[in-house]
């Protein structure tokens, strides 16, 4: 539940989910489930020349098990926020 | 995917804002099917009409038609929605058969296949 609450605190931000397929996608955050499922909009895919079949998407929908990274800017983390939320996860978990 | 109120729909990760339209989907294997979106479940299984493979070979193109899909969810990487307005490819792309794209299939693969064998041939060297 931590990083589903973390991940709303953080739609409408810029990110750059990189799949584990290696496809790295741009976009903005749009909204996150229980699953971590992602949806984006307004992407634009990282190497566009390599992935033409992704010209014309620019709203799209990332199930969570194929997500490897999702990389945010470094003012998108409050660390000591984090920290506290994440200790207490692990004291009632 | 939790069910939302009507008015969630905007705002949630349901696929239900992507009913009835045309998309792109990615699988695990590398296939790219496209089709319109009739019906989704919270493991993002769904039913795909008028399905088709599109198969690229470098910078030819081939449309597959494969009729009403059901796919699994767990071989689904992303769900694109394809915008009308724009190209779904560039321009320097040909759409050649389904015949000719099976050939540039199959000479790719035999290209990838002497590499790893020429690689294989070589491994004995051991270059550091």
């Amino acid at each position: 539940m931590l990083f589903f609450s973390y991940f709303k605190d953080l739609v409408g931000r810029e990110v750059t989910v990189e799949l584990k397929n290696d496809l790295a996608i741009r976009g903005t955050l749009h909204s996150v489930d229980q699953y971590l499922n992602i949806k984006l909009e307004n992407t634009r895919v990282v190497d566009q020349d390599k992935y033409p079949h992704m010209l014309s998407v620019r709203n799209c929908f990332i199930r969570g098990s194929v997500v490897r990274y999702v990389q945010l800017p470094a003012d998108g983390v409050d660390t000591d926020l984090l920290h506290d939320a994440t200790r207490r996860e692990a004291r009632g978990g | 995917m939790s069910w939302a109120g009507p008015e969630d729909i905007f705002l949630s990760t349901s696929l239900a804002s992507y009913l009835d339209k045309k998309l792109l989907v990615l699988l695990r294997d590398g296939r790219k099917l496209m089709g319109i979106l009739r019906s989704f479940d919270q493991f993002a299984n769904v039913v795909l009409e008028s399905a088709s493979e599109r198969v690229i070979v470098g910078d030819l193109y081939c449309d597959i038609p494969l009729g009403l899909y059901v796919i699994r969810g767990e071989n689904v990487v992303l769900i694109g929605e394809l915008d009308l307005e724009r190209e779904e490819l560039p321009p320097h792309m040909t759409r050649v058969s389904s015949e000719e794209i099976k050939r540039a299939q199959k000479a790719e693969k035999d290209a990838t296949d002497l590499k790893g064998s020429m690689r294989k041939r070589m491994e004995f060297l051991d270059f550091d």
